[in-house]
């Protein structure tokens, strides 16, 4: 255990990183927050409320360690219904009922309730939120507000609307309408721009600033009026003083009607489903490889919802994409959190006037995109790779959830699951799943002896419903110890475990643990079973003959410089672990591999994703590994500029060498262990540094791994890197036999 | 430390295809025990039934089996109970095949009565053999429990005489038994250490168990400790299955009430999913 003082010391010296991020973040969560609660029919400013709320109190008593709370997309569903049926009131009150629900799961640990729910059904019920909203703001978008009862009219109508949006006769919806799609535009194309200081505040901000000023050109720069039709405004934000005289005395009439208690469960449920599924998420995320406490956090988020019903906001939950902002800025702590609540207090207190200039369109659009990432056809098409049953409870749960409502829509998927799994395991006797349900079907022991690994073995069957069991001897397990688990008393294993499973590779990949799948493939042969097998070995990809012509051309440079080449795709990324620069990242996989004959120093194209949800991007990058044979201490360098310079104020340290002050200029360096690096960078190290072209240099103790560009880079570039790598390497590894 | 040695053998026969097969393996093992064999046939007696028996022990007699046939009417699970105490037989053989529908109901049910009403250790075989398979490694429970020391030493009898090799004893640690809820690092981290302290302290009871056995009965034996943190009676089960044991050491189950057989527990798990073949020692 480490002392006490350490750990407050280390918060401090973490503080200017997390206000930074927590600055970044708050911008999202501005506009989100403001659009969210419009788009549930509430005031904007509840959803401003939720996040403040939810930002102090959850950071104070919180378990996870970089998540972002505030209010959720997967509600706006559920708040609409509650909201249009039991009136604004009543619904806040739900709102801290569910609150006290959400509460009771976490004091009851019942933070596996997420467990419990196929990943199809759950993908499917996202899919109907996804659609709901993208229903109702596509509309309004189009500066076309119309009120349907059913949400399905709200899709069917979505031509009509574009048709009328085309023959506007009148010019402030015609400003309204293209004041939308160009927001929509910023928000599909923003993530396919790397530019670094475009990238340095997030899409939705960019929206918000322009149409801020916008409307700011008009009044000082044309003397006008805002062209956009005043009734397709923000409207409605209060000052902090109103918000305090206007806090909703709560109102208990009413709340023993069955709509009431219906929407109180549909908040809870999907409330705490969509935290569960984001902390998990987000934990994958956390550069310190922290575990979360799920259940405490549960707890935080029901009192956080309890506050945030009262004071007339929306119900608080962890959410993906501002998690992930705040990871990939450098969020370390809670405190990210925290000031990302403060934030937002800072600019509705000073800034509440500039929010009514925002064109109502605008906002929506940025819904529209959340709705559309929701129900993407990519969901469908991954749905349908895993298996066409998998189609089959999909939409069953996004019909049922569009139809009837969500709590019957999972059920309904639920139900669907249960049918489709009893039906393809007839063979295996009916009684397979029913009568083994209750058995405590996991064993899991140490294997003693030398190599003292745990070993996980799975009888019977494995499916959604008692997947449970197998996590929870899983989540005994510390992340960095070797884990083999055995299927092959197992005579079913269904798509919402392996999914699962996969999660834990890929955790245990990261934190230096080993997690081995055993028993599949047999099982695969003597069971038939579709999706299991398919999932977890996928059969590699059949050779393309048809190469591209880059990939020709790397074929012929690796034969010029007697290298190797493999084109095909590799999920065996796991040398790449130790480098920081994947803390947060994602490896997708990596193709196109040159390497040398004793494979030491390899080139290869890269792919890997950092964010999630809408903030999600997926990035290409040609990098290139040596291996080394000495060990160096850990470092990152790059080219010192404007970015590093602005981060360098939120608490990240450049080191400087001694002598070398045009190195010291012009690189960027970064790593703990101080003097190990400063002895490392000696006279020639410096120089060839100073003297070559830029890249991103890493080290992770003995290996190096470098990259230059955004993007994959060309032959040439190719060439380029190689050469650069391999006097590198001389240059290092004669540095370090002077050092001897 | 008493030790009850098996004198006599009983095992159940009835005419199925099994026939030859079980019999061959009590026939071994009262070989093994140099015990007298005990056939018990619920039914009528004739002729053509002893002249099957006897043919087909006939290969037996070069190894001085001596053996005696029991028929006798009425509802099998009185008789078989019956026989054996009349007999004082030691240890009673049921034979029972996992993947006979039959039979499954026979291990349900019959299997499960006699089990829970003997007064003498059975052994439950699933794949019995007219080949004699070696039986190399034994799996025994090491529950606390006062009837542990017993079953562990009778478990190492055993392993002497049918020339095994290996035996592990499977400690069952209950879940509960772990005070800590594992919910993050920290918690983690102390229920992991409250679990080794659970394992050096059982592998130590099991330790002093093994130094009280005659040690002509330990030497030359592979011995493994596996202490398992999991549901009593099913974890040992599973253990046995996956580590590919040929032969599964219980304690006989204490009362039964009627909550155990709404609940099944400990050997109860056993009988429903015969992991390989079971003796549950008295």
């Amino acid at each position: 255990m480490s002392p006490k003082t350490n750990n407050i010391s280390a918060f401090f010296k973490a503080l200017p990183k997390n206000i930074f991020s927590g600055f970044v973040v708050s911008l999202i969560a501005l506009p989100l927050g403001l659009g969210l609660a419009m788009a549930s029919d509430a005031p904007p400013i509840a959803g401003i409320i939720a996040a403040v709320i939810g930002g102090v109190m959850v950071s104070i008593l919180g378990g996870s360690h970089v998540t972002i709370v505030g209010p959720g997309n997967g509600l706006v569903g559920v708040l609409l219904v509650a909201i249009t049926t039991l009136g604004l009131e009543s619904a806040y009150i739900a709102i801290v009922c569910s609150g006290i629900l959400l509460l009771l799961l976490g004091f009851f640990r019942m933070g596996a309730l997420a467990d419990f729910f196929p990943s199809a059904a759950i993908q499917g019920m996202l899919a109907a939120i996804g659609l709901i909203i993208l229903g109702k703001q596509f509309h309004i978008m189009m500066a076309h507000k119309i009120k349907r009862a059913d949400t399905i009219d709200y899709l069917v109508e979505i031509p009509f609307t574009i048709n009328d949006a085309v023959h506007y006769e009148n010019k402030g919806l015609i400003f309204a309408a293209l004041a939308g799609i160009l927001s929509l535009t910023i928000m599909l194309f923003y993530s396919k721009i790397r530019n670094k200081y475009l990238q340095l505040i997030p899409a939705p901000m960019w929206i918000v600033i322009l149409s801020i000023a916008f409307s700011y050109y008009f009044e000082f720069g044309l003397h006008e009026p805002n062209p956009i039709a005043p009734q397709y405004m923000v409207s409605g934000i209060p000052s902090i003083q109103e918000i305090i005289a206007d806090i909703p005395t709560p109102n208990f009439i009413g709340i023993w009607s069955f709509s009431f208690w219906g929407s109180v469960l549909a908040l809870t449920l999907i409330s705490s489903i969509e935290s569960l599924l984001s902390i998990k998420a987000v934990d994958k995320l956390d550069p310190e490889k922290r575990r979360s406490n799920v259940n405490r956090d549960l707890k935080a988020l029901g009192l956080a919802t309890v506050g945030s019903g009262l004071l007339g906001g929306l119900n608080v939950v962890t959410v993906i994409a501002r998690s992930s902002v705040n990871v990939n800025q450098g969020g370390t702590n809670r405190s990210s959190n925290f000031f990302h609540a403060l934030f937002l207090v800072l600019f509705i207190a000073f800034f509440s006037t500039q929010l009514t200039r925002i064109p109502l369109p605008a906002l929506m659009a940025i819904l529209v995109y959340t709705g559309y990432k929701l129900a993407s056809p990519k969901v469908i098409t991954k749905m349908f790779s895993i298996g066409k049953e998998q189609l089959i409870i999909f939409f069953v749960t996004l019909i049922v959830t569009l139809k009837i409502g969500l709590i019957t829509g999972i059920l309904a998927g639920v139900i669907a699951t249960f049918i489709i799994h009893v039906v393809i395991n007839k063979h295996l006797g009916y009684g397979l799943i029913v009568r083994n349900l209750a058995k405590p079907n996991v064993l899991m022991y140490m294997e003693q002896g030398k190599k003292n690994n745990y070993y996980v073995s799975v009888k019977h069957f494995c499916s959604f419903l008692n997947y449970f069991r197998l996590k929870k001897h899983l989540d005994a397990i510390p992340e960095n110890k070797d884990v083999i688990v055995d299927f092959s008393l197992c005579h079913f294993v269904d798509d919402t475990v392996l999914e699962n499973i996969s999660n834990y590779q890929e955790l245990f990949d990261k934190r230096g643990g080993h997690f081995d799948v055993v028993g599949l493939d047999m099982h695969d042969t003597e069971t038939k079973h579709p999706f299991a097998s398919r999932r977890l070995l996928p059969v590699p990809n059949i050779i393309k003959n048809s190469l591209t012509r880059r990939q020709t051309s790397m074929e012929t440079l690796a034969e010029n410089y007697s290298l190797t080449y493999h084109p095909k795709r590799k999920k065996k990324v796991s040398f790449l672990n130790n480098f920081s620069f994947f803390n947060t990242k994602h490896i997708n996989h990596i193709y196109n591999k040159l390497n040398d004959n004793n494979c030491s120093i390899s080139i290869f194209d890269i792919e890997f994703s950092e964010g999630e949800f809408i903030a999600k991007e997926v990035g290409r990058k040609t990098m290139l590994h040596i291996d080394l044979d000495d060990t160096i201490p850990k470092f990152t360098l790059d080219k010192e500029g404007f970015l590093e310079k602005v981060s360098a104020f939120a608490g990240f340290k450049d080191i400087d060498i001694d002598n070398h002050d045009d190195f010291s200029n012009r690189f960027y360096l970064l790593g703990d262990n101080r003097v190990e690096i400063a002895k490392f960078f000696n006279d020639d190290v410096t120089h060839f540094f100073e003297s070559n072209p830029y890249y991103h240099v890493e080290s992770n103790g003995n290996a190096l791994l470098i990259f230059g560009k955004e993007r994959l880079a060309s032959i040439k570039e190719i060439k380029a890197l190689y050469d650069f790598g391999k006097r590198l390497r001389q240059v290092i590894s004669k540095a370090q036999t002077i050092d001897v | 430390m008493y030790l009850k040695p098996f004198k006599s053998i009983g095992i159940g026969v009835a005419f199925s295809p099994n026939l030859k097969a079980n019999l061959f393996e009590a026939a071994r093992l009262s070989v093994f025990f140099k015990a007298k064999l005990v056939l018990i046939h619920v039914g009528e007696a004739s002729e053509e039934k002893t002249n099957v028996l006897s043919t087909c022990l006939k290969s037996f007699e070069k190894d001085n089996l001596d053996y005696e046939v029991v028929f006798k009417p009425g509802d099998p699970v009185n008789v078989i109970l019956s026989t054996s105490e009349e007999k004082k037989i030691d240890l009673l053989i049921l034979g029972a095949v996992k993947r006979e529908k039959v039979v499954k109901y026979y291990v349900g049910s019959i299997a499960r009565k006699i089990t829970r009403q003997a007064k003498c250790s059975i052994l439950l075989l699933i794949k019995p053999s007219v080949e004699s398979n070696p039986c190399k490694h034994i799996v025994v429970n090491g529950l606390k429990d006062p009837k542990t020391e017993q079953t562990i030493t009778a478990a190492f009898y055993v392993a002497n005489h049918v020339n095994s090799e290996k035996i592990t004893i499977v400690e069952e640690i209950d879940q509960e038994e772990i005070h800590v809820k594992v919910e993050d690092d920290k918690s983690l981290r102390r229920a992991n250490i409250v679990k080794e302290r659970i394992k050096l302290r059982e592998n130590s009871r099991v330790n002093e168990i093994i130094k009280h056995i005659p040690e002509e009965y330990t030497k030359n034996k592979t011995i493994k400790l596996q202490p398992i943190f999991g549901k009593r009676g099913y974890s040992i089960g599973h253990y046995a299955q996956i580590s590919r044991a040929d032969l599964l050491i219980m304690n006989s189950p204490s009362k039964m009430t009627f909550w155990d057989r709404l609940f099944p527990h400990d050997i109860e798990h056993i009988l429903t999913e015969l992991p390989t073949d079971v003796l549950i020692l008295q």
